[in-house]
């Protein structure tokens, strides 16, 4: 295989893997942030003991992310050398920005909020996890400005610059605000971050529904279920909007990649496919079930608008058409099954229906897979709906600006065998993390939430300042990922209620 | 502010981030490498729990050191990183390997998976160190760079004897630098086989130290080029060799707070050397010197620059207090308690 192939390769696995993280932190930092709320209205201990149980869920996410996620930023050079010259006024300084204000804003409060239970005041505490939960979602906005601005590149122009007598050519920033607002990147935020809210609500469905089949931890699981199930079908139903919102925006700004999600390939009336197996050869779909005219209305509110198809796309500019269009019609597909699912169960949870229905629980209990599926699935339609541009083509103020093709983007230096090598050493190091990760999550899992955790009179002393609590945190040592208590549970009766 | 200011500036900026890397990372990876010196799993238990709260926020400083150079000077951003290629995946792996090791190790009561993420914890903190004294030693005697900015090197040619060199100071100074800092977290009988090797981890260093002057001296004669127009660059050197004097000086007075501020001052004047011996380059060209490349064909635009100045002001204090913060809490010595590794 050529360098290209593989370094492709390369990053979809290891941004795939990174990418299991990022979006369950974002969506238990929601979960953990409606949980403490409702401890703090309440004063109910139990909903302090969920918020802990969550907390150390987050925490062991939080440090995978932040391992896998200092590779990706490895890969832009070591891997796209020529991609990083060419995009590096404009997308390094998004990744600058989210260096500086996303990450040591999590973890800086994430110390507060894994050693801080009884050290700081409950207020305190719920103004760390609130803060926690905003770097997260800050730590996605840079990273999606900086790849919608590939998609729909805005606010910059063409440079040619010369280096050693060499002409190059590369982006140059040219209005900060337009390029961070380009046309696509509110939009797919928005997308993103709704995605990592319903897999943060089916995680803690799926949790919550194991628990209620082995009938431990009731009271907590009757509440967390509650919970992820509403998360999941408010945020399903904004998925939708947000997605359909999108698939409008792709008729205008990339109307390759609208083709390929759809497999349209004469101009004219778009069909909406349900399901299908596309033939690039034939030009057809074969095997497919759809609705003629549905995607010209949805996009145009009129059934016979045209959609512009690949064939009117020069052929070196076309996406592939299987990847993105399978990608595409499995996530709508899931997306569709999430709204179907918990909007069916919201009014099963009345009287507590819902908890005695064991199958149910048991679809609950595997469809955080269909969650962390979906999540995977967008960016996979997203990024080879993107192909063949790494960056995207663009007109700006009536002057036409030339794209980056992916082929063009790689390290003139780094051959196939160096970049093999590094595949084979990336599986074996994510398959043994993986490994690892599953191993621990199972074993917090089974532990379930500490009923005994904190001590009465934990909660009853005043407020305190957090530099007062850092000091009494010193004769004590911990890692991120454990927070106190976890061995002294061991004694608590299995299933004993709260 | 006129692009030459910024760019000067952007060359500070990344100094910065490099010494509060080198100095923060540079005691976890210490530490690393000291670890199989613990005899009891208990000690074990204890060296790895002293870096156990802070690593990854040591970590972020790497990071946010990687995004600078990659916004500021995307030229030799992405000449060095894909010139390093092999050097660089190895040293992920070995950052990935370490992250792992130092949270599961404690997590069944198997001596051999105990053994195991031990023998990775070491091995791990150990190639880390040597790889950034590797790609330290390569920067300092220029990569063969052509005229299209690209590298022609193997990576057995960067571990030519003088990046090898580096490497072991680099090695040398990290493990002297944690054995400083596990003072300060110890105590009792791990805490007096800790200073033995303070004592050892200094006397190799020193030897490797002034092995590495000379061979700098011989090797990259243009090392001290700036040192004739800025005479005042001189006063490095001499905090440098007064920091390296004060460590021993500190432990016979018994003040290891002293000792590890010495430390961290000799860290710092070695990554400011570095700075001062390349610059105005960023990376030296070895085929020819009109290929180099400096500060000021491998920068960002103005505009890019001046924002992310602006960037920097804002968000720097913050992760300035942050790490502080953070350090602060965690001061002390280590107690191992149900919560610990």
């Amino acid at each position: 295989m050529d360098v290209e192939t593989l370094s492709r390769i390369q990053f979809a696995g290891t941004v795939m893997f990174h990418y299991l993280f990022p979006p369950l932190t974002i969506g238990l930092g929601l979960v953990m942030v409606i949980i403490e709320g409702l401890w703090l209205r309440t004063g109910d201990q139990s909903w302090k003991h969920a918020a802990q149980f969550w907390t150390k869920i987050f925490a062991l996410n939080f440090a995978l992310g932040v391992a896998t996620g200092i590779v990706m930023e490895f890969e832009f050079g070591t891997n796209w050398a020529a991609y990083s010259r060419f995009v590096g006024d404009v997308f390094g300084s998004a990744l600058a920005a989210e260096g500086i204000f996303a990450f040591f804003l999590e973890s800086g409060f994430l110390a507060v909020l894994v050693f801080g239970w009884d050290r700081v005041g409950p207020k305190l505490h719920f103004f760390s996890t609130l803060m926690v939960f905003l770097g997260s979602c800050f730590s996605a906005v840079w990273i999606v400005v900086a790849n919608s601005w590939q998609q729909t590149p805005a606010g910059y122009h063409i440079v040619e610059t010369v280096v050693h007598g060499v002409p190059g050519l590369r982006a140059e920033v040219t209005d900060f605000w337009a390029m961070v607002f380009n046309p696509s990147s509110v939009g797919r935020l928005l997308h993103t971050l709704i995605g990592a809210m319903i897999l943060g609500g089916f995680f803690v469905c799926s949790v919550s529904a194991y628990y209620l089949l082995r009938r431990k931890h009731e009271l907590f699981s009757r509440r967390c279920f509650t919970i992820g199930v509403s998360i999941a079908a408010v945020f399903s139903v904004l998925a939708l909007v947000t997605g359909h919102t999108q698939a409008e925006r792709l008729a205008d700004t990339q109307p390759a990649k609208l083709a390929a999600f759809e497999a349209h390939f004469e101009t004219g009336p778009g069909t909406l496919y349900l399901f299908g197996w596309p033939d690039e050869e034939a030009s057809e779909v074969r095997y497919g079930v759809g609705i003629p005219g549905m995607l010209s209305f949805l996009v145009h509110w009129d059934t016979r608008a045209p959609i512009t198809g690949l064939h009117d796309i020069p052929r070196e500019d076309r996406p592939a058409v299987m990847l993105p269009f399978q990608s595409y019609h499995l996530m709508v597909g899931l997306g569709t099954l999430f709204i179907v699912l918990s909007l069916g169960t919201l009014p099963l949870l009345r009287g507590g229906r819902a908890f005695r229905m064991r199958r149910l629980l048991w679809v609950y209990v595997f469809m955080v897979l269909g969650a962390f599926a979906a999540n995977q699935l967008g960016w996979v339609a997203a990024e080879t709906g993107r192909q063949p541009w790494i960056v995207y083509p663009s007109v700006q103020n009536g002057v036409e600006m030339p794209g980056l093709r992916t082929s063009e983007g790689l390290s003139e230096s780094v051959t196939a065998g160096q970049v093999l090598w590094s595949i084979v050493m990336f599986a074996l190091i994510y398959l043994l993390l993986f490994a690892v990760w599953v191993f621990v999550l199972n074993h917090k899992i089974q532990h379930g939430p500490d009923e005994r955790a904190s001590l009465p009179g934990a909660d009853t002393g005043a407020p305190r300042g957090f530099l007062a609590a850092a000091a009494e945190r010193a004769a004590r040592a911990g890692s991120m990922t454990e927070a106190h208590g976890e061995d002294r549970a061991d004694a608590n009766p299995a299933g004993g209620r709260p | 502010m006129s692009h030459d200011t910024l760019a000067l500036i952007w060359f500070g900026l990344l100094g910065v981030l490099l010494i509060g890397y080198v100095v923060l990372d540079g005691f976890d990876l210490g530490v690393g490498i000291l670890h199989p010196v613990a005899r009891s799993d208990e000690h074990r238990r204890v060296i790895m729990n002293s870096i156990g709260p802070i690593w990854d926020g040591n970590e972020v400083w790497l990071v946010t050191f990687g995004g600078a150079m990659f916004a500021a000077f995307p030229n030799a951003y992405a000449t060095v990183f894909s010139g390093f290629y092999v050097a660089f995946m190895l040293l992920l792996f070995a950052l990935i390997f370490r992250a792992v090791s130092l949270e599961f190790r404690s997590k069944t009561q198997n001596p051999l998976w105990r053994r195991v993420w031990d023998a990775g914890f070491f091995l791990s903190s150990l190639l880390a160190a040597l790889l950034f004294g590797v790609a330290g030693g390569n920067l300092m005697l220029g990569m063969p760079v052509d005229e299209h900015m690209i590298v022609h090197q193997s990576v057995f040619q960067q571990l030519s004897p003088y990046p090898l060199m580096v490497g072991v100071l680099t090695i040398l100074l990290f493990t002297m630098h944690g054995a400083i800092f596990l003072y300060l977290k110890t105590e009792g009988e791990l805490q007096q086989r800790v200073e033995r090797w303070i004592w050892r981890a200094f006397g190799f260093f020193l030897v490797a130290y002034l092995l590495t002057t000379m061979f700098t001296l011989v090797k990259v004669p243009r090392a001290i080029d700036n040192f004739e127009h800025h005479p005042w660059l001189w006063l490095v050197p001499v905090l440098n060799v007064l920091a390296v004097a004060n460590i021993p000086r500190a432990m016979f007075q018994h003040r290891p707070v002293y000792a590890f501020v010495s430390s961290c001052a000799t860290i710092a004047a070695l990554a400011t050397l570095f700075a001062a011996a390349i610059y105005p380059n960023l990376v030296p060209s070895t085929i020819d010197g009109a290929w180099d490349l400096t500060i000021y064909n491998a920068r960002s635009s103005q505009k890019t620059l001046g924002i992310m100045l602006l960037i920097a002001i804002i968000g720097l204090p913050f992760v300035l207090a942050y790490t502080t913060i953070i350090h602060w809490v965690f001061r002390g010595k280590v107690r191992l308690d149900h919560s610990s590794y």
